[in-house]
């Protein structure tokens, strides 16, 4: 009689444990499409929450300031998350998982859309949600959406410049072959050629779709089926190993992410860099740079004229579990207004979706970068939106990188590319 | 704690003879049965929070590992629950089998992260040895430093400390400054190695780093030792004649081995968890790709088979444990398990 009574907390617990398991056993196992979800709560309003990472150039306060004062019944709380891309990632996975009710809008970063949307998570933005995208640079629209239907909409956009230096090269190279011949400006001036990101990490599938896409070829086909065994794609990465072969690009360049790349390019030992556009405006003004009045910009080089970019950015996406999605979806439009879009580009350099606001003269003033930017952006080529995109970067990150350092030829990197690619859409 | 705590209300009680007793003794065996439920209830909340924070999530993770993840319905393009799956993913991990197009399994080809298993546990194994026998050898020179009475012993203690207690984040981005091309490293050296860049250099700059990092440790544990040993038994030995070598070897190394048994062990443990700073110095690149980088990875592309890797991770690092305490460490629980009796 004794004994079961001074075990019946250790038993209540263990009864706790196992049935909060059976929960968690549910749930982990997978999604289900949410269709009811995604019906809910349309014509609700109220306040919710806007979730994003870090505001280093205090662009959202602001505006949710404003909009706050415009809606007093439907104010939108700020949700800080920290300013690493995979810590945001993970916790907006969490909260989607435990279907958060908290998480009404998220900033989504434009190569999580797919991966988001397959789960369930992301209200379409469809008929009654709509959200109107005339305008809007196409690359960007594309990036937001899913089997053809949008489920985020574009707030800023982001593409790769060509950043040359004006006193040594005349005219910036149009082609890759131009920018190769260039390279011997660069020996006689005994500096190295090119450079952009090579670092296994997503700077990698970045630089190596770059490649990939500005040579003809591509990594994913129109059904999100790999297609690397192709000519286009090997003479495409071909180019970065060959350039890492014959010294155009420096050997530690294997080394470089954005920030080493561009001190580099700064202190004069590059005289081509490929970046993003946040270079410009530290080039410009940072007391050691050596290349303040000489930095020249241009559309990045492809195969008979401008390169495709890889599309960075970030949309703004409805969870499918707010309880406010009327509100939501205002808080969404007032997002990609022309006078927040401009307010974005001033005050956070963030590029706009719209392409007329690059032609804008109070904004090209500011930031001289946009027609090139825009040039960018328009021949950008969105990273391969598929639900896999992490096991699909870890694929092009580990043999685009052996292939870079000359451990397998080009051609059997983009085969073990295919087979990976392959098998990470398999597991159905 | 709960465990040690737990049996000391459960005596008296289960010492306590049946209800029918002299009428002296029922009051008596009233509260002390009552002293017994009211512990048992009062440390109901601990046992329900280990319950909560320890069983829960590992029984969790064994239920999920035996899930397949989530598939692909090609026809909605949604996920959907991938059902049970058996030993599946503990068989493709060891086997380094992945899904085949057509169904079924292959080989897996290069860039996924379950070709990486293998030399993933090879890396981890490889980094334990070397960084523990690092840290050992120079953790012992530090300690006998420290144990000695000299001017400036504090700050000497409290210098050799820093490295410990900077975070290992920081730690790891210290030092990919410091290896990076243009970095002190190698303009001190007048070299151009690719210290994150090739694989060597990879292996040899998170081996650096590491040993840097948890050498006081080492140190600090087997200082702790060392002052157990009382003075007089040198001093006895000095009048003996023994030689510098032969006090070292002969009453210095035994007297501290339990000490040390127990240093090295944490220290394995904590190696072969080895995570941020190869993720930060090298991001896994150049085979430095530890069982703690490879379940990170693999949670982003899919829960289930992530915990069937962490689970394989735990029953590696348990393995070591045990062999460490059956075999290496057996003085150290032979000798307080003695004391314990002892005191019985």
């Amino acid at each position: 009689m004794k004994t079961p009574r001074f075990l019946l907390p250790a038993a209540t617990a263990g009864v706790l444990a196992i049935s909060l398991t059976a929960c968690g056993g549910g749930g982990g196992g997978g999604t289900t499409g949410g269709g009811s979800d995604a019906e809910a709560n349309l014509d609700s309003r109220g306040p919710i929450t806007y979730v994003q990472g870090k505001d280093n150039s205090n662009v959202v306060r602001p505006l949710i300031e404003k909009w706050n004062a415009a809606h007093p019944d439907e104010k939108v709380t700020f949700k800080e998350q920290t300013d690493q891309a995979d810590q945001q990632h993970d916790d907006l996975v969490q909260n989607f998982q435990a279907k958060n009710a908290d998480y009404d809008v998220a900033s989504v970063d434009v190569v999580w859309t797919a991966e988001f949307a397959a789960k369930g998570w992301l209200q379409p933005l469809k008929d009654k949600m709509a959200v109107e995208t005339d305008g809007m640079l196409e690359p960007t629209v594309e990036a937001g959406s899913y089997k053809g239907t949008l489920y985020a909409a574009p707030v800023s956009s982001d593409g790769g410049i060509l950043y040359y230096r004006k006193d040594l090269v005349p005219e910036a190279p149009k082609t890759w072959a131009e920018m190769m011949e260039m390279c011997s400006i660069a020996k006689q001036n005994n500096m190295g050629c090119y450079s952009g990101q090579f670092k296994q990490y997503e700077g990698l599938t970045v630089n190596a779709s770059e490649a990939i896409n500005s040579a003809g070829g591509s990594v994913l086909d129109d059904e999100g089926k790999p297609n690397l065994n192709t000519p286009e794609a090997e003479e495409g990465l071909n180019n970065l190993v060959e350039a890492f072969k014959n010294g155009n690009i420096p050997a530690e360049a294997i080394t470089y992410q954005e920030e080493e790349s561009r001190r580099a390019f700064q202190e004069g030992k590059l005289l081509f860099l490929r970046n993003w556009p946040y270079v410009y405006n530290l080039a410009t003004t940072e007391g050691s740079s050596q290349v303040k009045d000489v930095l020249g910009m241009a559309a990045l080089p492809g195969k008979d004229g401008p390169g495709a970019s890889s599309l960075g950015g970030h949309s703004a996406a409805i969870s499918v579990y707010s309880d406010h999605k009327a509100t939501a979806l205002d808080f969404v439009k007032f997002l990609i207004e022309e006078e927040q879009q401009k307010f974005f580009a001033t005050q956070g350099s963030l590029a706009p979706v719209f392409g007329a606001l690059y032609e804008d003269q109070e904004l090209v003033s500011k930031l001289p970068y946009l027609p090139v930017l825009k040039t960018s952006i328009e021949n950008a080529v969105p990273r391969p939106v598929t639900p896999f995109y992490p096991a699909v970067t870890q694929a092009i990150q580990e043999n685009a990188y052996a292939a870079l350092k000359g451990e397998k030829p080009a051609k059997d990197a983009l085969a073990d590319m295919q087979k990976s690619i392959e098998s990470a859409g398999a597991g159905s | 704690m709960a465990t040690e705590l737990g049996p000391t209300p459960v005596k008296p009680a289960s010492g306590t003879p049946d209800v029918h007793h002299g009428p002296k003794g029922v009051g008596e065996d009233n509260r002390i049965l009552s002293q017994g439920k009211w512990a048992s209830w009062l440390l109901a909340p601990t046992v329900i929070a280990l319950g909560v924070v320890i069983v829960y999530p590992i029984i969790s993770a064994i239920v999920m590992s035996f899930q397949k993840d989530a598939g692909l319905d090609p026809v909605t393009g949604l996920f959907t629950a991938g059902g049970p799956a058996g030993i599946q993913n503990y068989v493709n991990w060891l086997g380094q089998q992945c899904a085949a197009p057509g169904g079924g399994t292959v080989a897996c080809p290069p860039g996924t992260l379950g070709g990486q298993f293998w030399t993933a546990t090879g890396t981890t194994f490889l980094f334990t040895v070397i960084t523990v026998a690092f840290e050992t050898v120079l953790g012992f020179w530090m300690a006998m430093i420290m144990a000695r009475t000299f001017k400036g012993r504090g700050l000497v203690r409290a210098a050799v400390l820093v490295p410990w207690a900077i975070p290992t984040a920081v730690t790891a981005q210290l030092w990919l400054f410091m290896f990076d091309f243009n970095g002190i490293i190698n303009k001190l050296f007048n070299a151009s190695i690719l210290w994150t860049g090739s694989e060597w250099p990879a292996k040899w700059a998170v081996i650096i780093a590491d040993t840097w990092k948890t050498t006081p440790f080492m140190a600090l544990l087997i200082l702790a030792g060392l002052q157990m040993i009382p003075a007089e038994v040198y001093e006895a030995s000095k009048v003996d004649g023994a030689s510098a070598w032969q006090r070292f070897r002969l009453i210095t190394l035994p007297l501290v081995k339990p000490a040390l048994m127990v240093a090295i062990l944490f220290r394995t443990l904590d190696a072969l968890r080895m995570f941020d700073l190869p993720y930060i110095l090298t991001g896994g690149a150049n085979n430095t790709t530890t069982l703690s980088i490879l379940v990170i990875n693999q949670i982003r592309q899919g829960f289930n088979s992530a915990a069937a890797l962490s689970t394989i991770t735990f029953l590696i690092i348990f393995l070591v444990a045990f062999i460490f305490v059956r075999f290496l460490g057996a003085n150290v629980v032979e000798q307080s398990g003695a004391t314990g009796k002892g005191k019985k």
